[in-house]
């Protein structure tokens, strides 16, 4: 088997930190290998060195036998290694096809070719399965699902010797993560090497043939995928026992006290009357296709929606929120864990103490300055409730890595102690270790007495988190799951809005759904 | 007609500019006491076209979401320079024009050069280098006077061709059509649009960025070249006047906007700038006809330009979602 790419010896680090020690990788052509670890283990590092982003310290990269250095992307792009980045590296105010053809255009002499363009970037997004992008679109017209998979069109168009997909499916719809695998596979066998790095081991299991564990730096395993059950792929991840990822759920006598009561909640086009009701202590999932009105439904209730109709109750109280600040302030307390901690969540230059305490300055304001000493205590509750990981209070958040920029985020609004939680897709991108530091977190939050409206792509997080999970489906709720109802296969069969049945072994999921409407 | 349709919505902000000044213009004509004859319609252009080619230049050093504030300097500078050069045979005036127009190329790409090599603010940057380009432009004409190529200077502004068309018009349209037409649809403007859209992406896309920004000033430069060139050609002569820099700087930034292209860079075209600046232009024209004292010019324009820069704003009243105010 002839490896394609290989890295002997490679480390980096930044400013004292060791992102990568002296570690070794290497991949065979015509694979897909999957690159496995913790935020912080040095696979994002390793990712950029290959891309060309940043450059190591020491070791040898080989590409094709040969040894080679990149100094900037370009240089990797031309040696055929293409990246898909997690954050998208498109530019908005471009077209489709002027992104897909960003790098070397088709040109009539010294013009670009704008119908040749065109062609090129109908002819990548087919190759994908897709058909409902318009190349004369503007990007930024596009939702963030569309727009993931112009990124992989744009890949495509460079013609990748080695494909490196970094979370590339996270914004996905489901039928496009199906159409996108299957590309991948079409690719294999073109001979492409792909370079696939996920947190989703489902989707792992699905398409690997190796896999590579990265712990603190360092490769830690490489085995073929199936040789290792999920159980032992995460204990080499995290490098510590790992006990069950969800903590359990309650049994209740009765239907708890109704805290939010929302009727018939409209906002046209993306909400269509919808009726939701969240009890104290209760953890209500948000499920359904990405895209189906979820995230609007939370943006509505946090009153960041002009012209929403329908009633939203509070503790049996009308509200209708002109904005965060006032859904801040209402008695029993709103907040919203945003989608995006990079521009919703968190103000990345400033520091982490100013950023914990962002949402309660007013409370902490004697005067006209803010008490420095309340500040302080209040950081170091929300420090301590959440085990931030950090170096200096006073560095700025963006320094932290994701996992505790998500923790920074829910710290600042736990510390309002809103009784109504609203999150939005709060684990997307972050390591397995917070993820399970959050969900027991929420747990514990709502055996508190808080109501949490939690959205999620991962169906696996809804089964484990979820006393309920409300199905929407095209701006309406189609069904709602309870208890032992919550199975992977209702979730599909509801988000794909088919009659229970319908879905073939979708047996489990005829005996329990509710219908909702 | 997927592709007009999408190109309609691309080009919202000049195509309301463009109906502005349909509307501002009609009014002009209507009271005008000649009416519409050749000779308001060639003074107007006149006028127009010079502050329509400061506003093309920067146009280009906007869309990287940057600024050139050395722009009125160069036009001044190109000017004076012109003022000493164009002139006498045929073969002479040519070169001299090469020169004014190479000379201002030079301004832009030295603009250029710091901005991308240096890493300076390009507000800073061009507030500097304009002092310096005003001062050559003083050195080469300490006071007012020189001469330029008569014949040249009547046939790109007076003489009206095929009896009707003023032709300073059609050295604007040469502009649009030979050279930003091209320049947009080459592969270095894209990099200007993406310069300015987002840097981070286009550079992790291996886009020359740089490159974009070079271009973007150099061709600002060449710009307000051929601007100081048609200035000498309507006055005949040249002079390093700082006040008519500094305006047409402050103009073409208003010009710009009035145009549809965003201060945020990315989005928006030289062509909704030639039609700003048409806008502009005929804003002190309408006080003219209406008669108005040359006192409350200043004042009425500052109103006028508030309101037309917040057409702009209206697509904010149909936001519902209020995170977009954000973005």
């Amino acid at each position: 088997m002839s490896q394609i790419l290989e890295l002997h010896g490679v480390s980096k680090s930044y400013g004292g930190v060791h992102a990568l020690r002296a570690t070794d990788f290497e991949c065979a052509r015509g694979r897909i290998h999957a690159v496995l670890g913790e935020n912080g283990a040095g696979k994002s590092t390793l990712m950029k060195i290959l891309a060309g982003v940043v450059q190591p310290d020491g070791g040898v990269l080989r590409l094709d036998g040969r040894e080679v250095a990149f100094a900037r992307p370009a240089e990797a792009i031309r040696a055929g290694v293409v990246c898909i980045f997690q954050e998208l590296s498109l530019i908005p105010d471009l077209t489709v096809a002027d992104n897909i053809c960003l790098l070397d255009p088709p040109r009539l002499g010294f013009l670009i070719d704008q119908r040749a363009q065109d062609r090129i970037a109908l002819d990548c997004l087919a190759r994908i399965g897709v058909h409902d992008i318009h190349p004369r679109q503007r990007l930024s017209d596009l939702p963030l699902s569309r727009r993931q998979i112009v990124e992989i069109a744009k890949a495509l168009r460079l013609d990748p010797k080695i494909l490196i997909l970094d979370e590339a499916t996270s914004a996905l719809t489901a039928e496009d993560v199906g159409r996108v695998f299957a590309l991948l596979k079409a690719l294999r066998e073109d001979g492409v090497t792909i370079l696939y790095i996920s947190h989703r081991m489902n989707e792992i299991a699905e398409l690997a043939d190796d896999c590579s564990v990265f712990r603190n730096g360092e490769r830690v395993g490489v085995f073929r995928n199936g040789e290792k059950t999920h159980d032992e792929i995460v204990e080499m991840m995290i490098g510590r026992e790992y006990v069950h990822a969800y903590p359990p759920k309650p049994v209740r006598a009765a239907p708890p006290q109704p805290v939010v009561e929302v009727e018939r909640l409209s906002w046209p086009p993306a909400l269509r009357d919808v009726s939701l009701t969240v009890g104290a202590g209760e953890i209500v999932g948000l499920g359904g296709l990405d895209g189906q009105g979820q995230r609007e439904f939370l943006l509505a209730l946090f009153g960041v929606l002009k012209g929403v109709q329908g009633t939203v109750r509070i503790d049996g109280a009308p509200v209708a929120f002109s904005g965060p600040a006032q859904a801040k302030r209402h008695p029993t307390g709103v907040a919203l864990i945003p989608e995006d901690r990079k521009t919703e969540g968190l103000m990345l230059p400033m520091s982490i103490r100013d950023n914990l305490s962002m949402a309660i300055l007013d409370r902490l304001t004697r005067g006209l300055v803010v008490d420095r000493i309340a500040e302080d205590a209040a950081i170091e509750r929300a420090v301590g409730q959440l085990s931030i990981r950090f170096g200096d209070l006073d560095h700025p958040v963006a320094s932290l890595s994701g996992g505790n920029q998500q923790k920074v985020v829910m710290g600042k609004w736990l510390l309002t102690g809103a009784r109504v939680l609203l999150l939005n897709d709060p684990t997307r991108g972050i390591d397995v270790g917070t993820k399970q530091e959050i969900y027991g977190l929420l747990r514990r939050l709502a055996d508190d007495g808080a109501s949490i409206l939690f959205y999620s792509t991962d169906y696996d997080e809804l089964i484990g988190c979820c006393d309920r999970v409300a199905v929407f489906y095209d701006g309406r709720i189609v069904r709602t799951l309870e208890g032992d109802g919550i199975t992977e296969k209702a979730l599909v069969a509801s988000a794909l809005n088919l009659e229970p049945g319908a879905l073939q072994g979708a047996d489990d999921a005829a005996r329990q759904p509710q219908e909702a409407t | 007609m997927n592709r007009l349709r999408y190109f309609l919505a691309h080009s919202r902000g000049a195509l309301l500019a463009l109906a502005l000044f349909a509307a501002m213009f009609a009014v002009y004509v209507a009271y005008h006491p000649a009416g519409l004859t050749i000779d308001v319609v060639s003074t107007a252009a006149n006028k127009g076209v010079l502050l329509a080619l400061v506003a093309m230049a920067q146009t280009l050093p906007i869309l990287t979401a940057g600024l050139d504030l050395s722009i009125g300097m160069t036009f001044v500078l190109a000017n004076s320079l012109a003022s000493a050069v164009v002139l006498g045979s045929p073969a002479e005036t040519a070169l001299g024009v090469v020169l004014v127009l190479l000379a201002s190329l030079l301004c832009g790409a030295l603009n250029g050069l710091i901005v991308v090599f240096g890493r300076l603010q390009p507000i800073i940057t061009t507030l500097a280098t304009g002092s310096i380009y005003f001062g050559l432009a003083l050195v080469i004409r300490p006071s007012p006077g020189g001469d330029v190529n008569e014949d040249l200077a009547d046939a790109l502004t007076y003489d009206p061709v095929l009896g009707v068309v003023p032709p300073s018009l059609l050295v604007l349209l040469a502009t649009v059509v030979l050279v930003w037409l091209p320049l947009r649809r080459s592969t270095w403007g894209r990099a200007v649009y993406a310069a300015g859209s987002a840097e981070g992406a286009a550079y992790m896309s291996g886009l020359n960025v740089d490159l974009g920004k070079f271009v973007a000033y150099t061709f600002a430069g060449l710009f307000a070249g051929i601007a100081g060139l048609m200035l000498t050609f309507m006055t005949y002569a040249g002079e390093a006047n700082a006040a008519l820099g500094g305006a047409y700087t402050l103009n073409s930034i208003a010009s710009v906007v009035i145009g549809g292209t965003s201060l945020f860079g990315g989005a928006g075209g030289a062509i909704g700038s030639v039609i700003g600046a048409f806008v502009f232009r005929t804003i002190g024209d309408l006080l003219f006809v209406f008669d108005m004292d040359a006192l409350y010019q200043p004042l009425f324009i500052g109103l006028v330009l508030l309101v037309s820069v917040s057409l702009g704003s209206l697509r904010l009243l149909r936001i519902r979602n209020r995170l977009e105010l954000f973005r």
